[in-house]
């Protein structure tokens, strides 16, 4: 906050350049990046430019790929103020700046509550045991000789948008909504692993558990865990990233990202769930009662527009133009979203382009901007007819202090020069 | 040798490698291990590998959590959630502390110490005297004071997920007037790299 404004990075940094070259251009028309109305001939098209004359890096120069250096703003950010220190705390998926529904490995957010453990896939053991009929132990190589899947689904920190149950605060859908992330995983049905270890009758839950300094410990009930429950190795085709629990890690589509144990060593087999910390203390949901929910397993219907949004603001003149964003939901896939550019008061149903069953879906709302200020929103509806409600309510159901599991519709205020701002509208 | 799985894929886990790993309990006293601790041994261990975060009474330094007090407080506008005020099982207390505490030192308590700590935790929220002492026998019969303060998840029947929502959706003049905005996340400025901030300063 107090910070000066050149330490600030180089997005505002840019931006600020970008407005102070449009505010001078006559009747504040933002025309600037566009060519139509060039008057005269363009350099960059008349003169020969430096990559179109000399020769560029050869094969050998990148065995490892890395973004374009014009890309370079376009990193996970963090919130130093939300936790007490970096090891257990959270980033932010630069969702603003993306598009598709497949988030690069190296921008997925990450949430830790013990740092990132290093471990050599060598030294790695996964044991089941509890009330199974052969308590097992295996290695790497074990698990990648079971029958494996892949798929594409959204994890969504519980937490994401908890920031904003008391109103606005953060401004840029990153900080707002960027606790999420798609990837394609490769990976186990959990089953094959208890199958081969022989369920009891009588056990009910599956405690999984991670093997770094958090040690992360969550219940989950075994109907989930012989449905769709995913033990990954790869994402988006390569190993794990460490920070998302490399090398194996716990997929439990639709549900709190908490879940997802990282780095996972242990499933215990019982009759009962063990309320663990992080489903007592943490992943219950305050009511306004004094009453808290716990359990609350499944990531509800969700949606945002990602662009035009307050890190992404609108750079150009009145004119046809594209409003983006993802949709989600635990309960499955996504029927249809909805967007309004005035608040809420009138909706069209947005295209919706690529999207799977508890992963998130693209939508885009092609319109022409008359250059009048504009109150944007999504509004997403799931398979089983949820509807995504407004944050007030929410509020109304549940007060302000559930922190988890808000996913009330947002609003972006796109000013007539294009300036975006988190607000909340009447 | 081999699992004797369908598969036989892995090999049987053996007595020790599983009681290295499953220190885990349950609100049922499950997992427990024997031993005991006094709050009088708890606080001399918690002085010396607790405080420096969470303060010397459970308050806090910064902003590492609060583990006594704020009882009373669930429904006020900033509610203290604390293990006397929230946390619905000991066991829990137990559990945590020993598998993950202390932040950076994880599982260097041994089965007393931690019993200890966690009588130290219950005098520090006035929930037992000074001169209490817990171990394996009295662990089950104490009940945190939230104990009944949880209900399952019952976010379906809550207006927006009901059958009839989407039947209900407006799509064209859902609303009177023109949207007015009743909230700035700018006037907060607590964004980091925060995009708007040159109009402010």
């Amino acid at each position: 906050m107090v910070e000066s404004a050149k330490a600030r990075g180089r997005i505002p940094n840019a931006r600020r350049q970008f407005l102070k070259a449009g505010l001078t251009a006559a009747g504040g028309t933002l025309a600037v990046a566009s060519g139509v109305k060039a008057a005269q001939p363009d350099p960059k098209i008349t003169e020969i430019q430096d990559w179109n004359r000399y020769l560029g890096d050869g094969v050998d120069a990148s065995p490892y790929g890395s973004p374009s250096q014009f890309e370079a703003d376009i990193v996970r950010r963090n919130v130093p103020w939300l936790t007490a220190d970096a090891t257990s705390s959270v980033n932010f998926t630069p969702l603003y700046a993306l598009d598709g529904t497949i988030t690069p490995s190296g921008l997925c957010f990450e949430r830790h509550h013990g740092g990132v453990a290093v471990i050599n896939p060598a030294d790695h053991r996964l044991m089941i045991h509890g009330l199974v009929d052969r308590p097992l132990v295996f290695t790497m190589d074990d698990l990648k000789r079971f029958p494996r899947e892949n798929r594409v689904y959204f994890l969504e920190c519980a937490a994401n948008s908890g920031m904003e149950w008391r109103g606005a605060q953060l401004n840029g859908c990153q900080f707002t909504h960027g606790m999420i992330h798609n990837v394609e995983y490769t990976g186990i049905p959990l089953r094959f692993i208890l199958e081969e270890a022989g369920v009891k009758a009588d056990a009910k839950w599956l405690l999984a558990e991670g093997a770094d300094a958090a040690a992360m410990t969550r219940s989950i009930p075994i109907e989930k865990v012989m449905d769709d429950c995913l033990i990954a190795f790869k994402m988006n085709g390569e190993a794990l990233r460490p920070e998302q629990g490399y090398p194996v890690r716990l997929v439990v589509p639709g549900w709190e990202g908490n879940m997802w144990i990282k780095w996972l060593r242990r499933l215990e087999l019982g009759d009962k769930p063990w309320a663990q910390r992080e489903e007592t203390s943490k992943y219950t949901d305050l009511l306004a009662n004094g009453v808290a929910r716990r359990h609350t397993w499944v990531m509800d219907v969700k949606s945002v527009v990602t662009n035009p949004s307050p890190q992404a603001p609108l750079t150009h003149s009145k004119g046809r133009t594209v409003a983006t964003g993802l949709a989600w939901s635990g309960h499955g896939r996504i029927a249809k979203v909805d967007v309004s550019i005035d608040g809420g008061r009138n909706w069209s149903e947005a295209r919706l382009e690529g999207g799977t069953s508890k992963g998130v879906y693209r939508f885009y709302h092609d319109f022409d901007w008359d250059g009048a200020e504009l109150f944007l929103q999504s509004r997403a509806i799931d398979e089983a007819g949820n509807v995504q409600p407004t944050k007030d309510q929410l509020r109304a159901e549940r007060g302000e202090n559930s922190i988890y599991h808000n996913n009330g519709i947002q609003t972006w205020h796109v000013r007539q020069d294009g300036v975006t701002e988190n607000v909340e509208v009447s | 040798p081999p699992s004797g799985g369908p598969m036989n894929i892995g090999r049987p886990a053996l007595e020790d490698e599983i009681a290295a790993w499953d220190i885990d309990v349950r609100p049922d006293g499950k997992g427990l291990p024997e031993g005991s601790g006094t709050v009088a041994e708890g606080e001399g261990i918690y002085d010396e590998r607790c405080a420096s975060c969470h303060g010397a009474f459970g308050e806090g330094e910064g902003r590492w959590p609060v583990l006594a007090g704020g009882q009373g407080t669930l429904t006020d506008e900033r509610p203290e959630k604390t293990i006397g005020s929230y946390w619905p099982y000991l066991s829990t207390v137990y559990d945590y502390v020993h598998r993950a505490m202390p932040f950076g030192d994880a599982r260097s308590l041994t089965d007393d110490e931690t019993y200890a700590v966690t009588a130290y935790l219950l005098y520090l929220n006035d929930l037992v005297k000074d001169d209490f002492e817990l171990n394996s026998k009295n662990f089950s019969g104490i009940d945190l004071p939230n104990h009944d303060g949880f209900k399952p998840d019952d976010r379906q029947s809550e207006p927006q997920n009901a059958e009839n929502a989407q039947a209900e959706l407006c799509m064209k003049d859902c609303k009177e007037g023109p949207a007015e905005i009743t909230m700035r996340a700018r006037v907060l400025d607590v964004t980091p790299d925060n995009a708007d901030s040159d109009e402010q300063d």
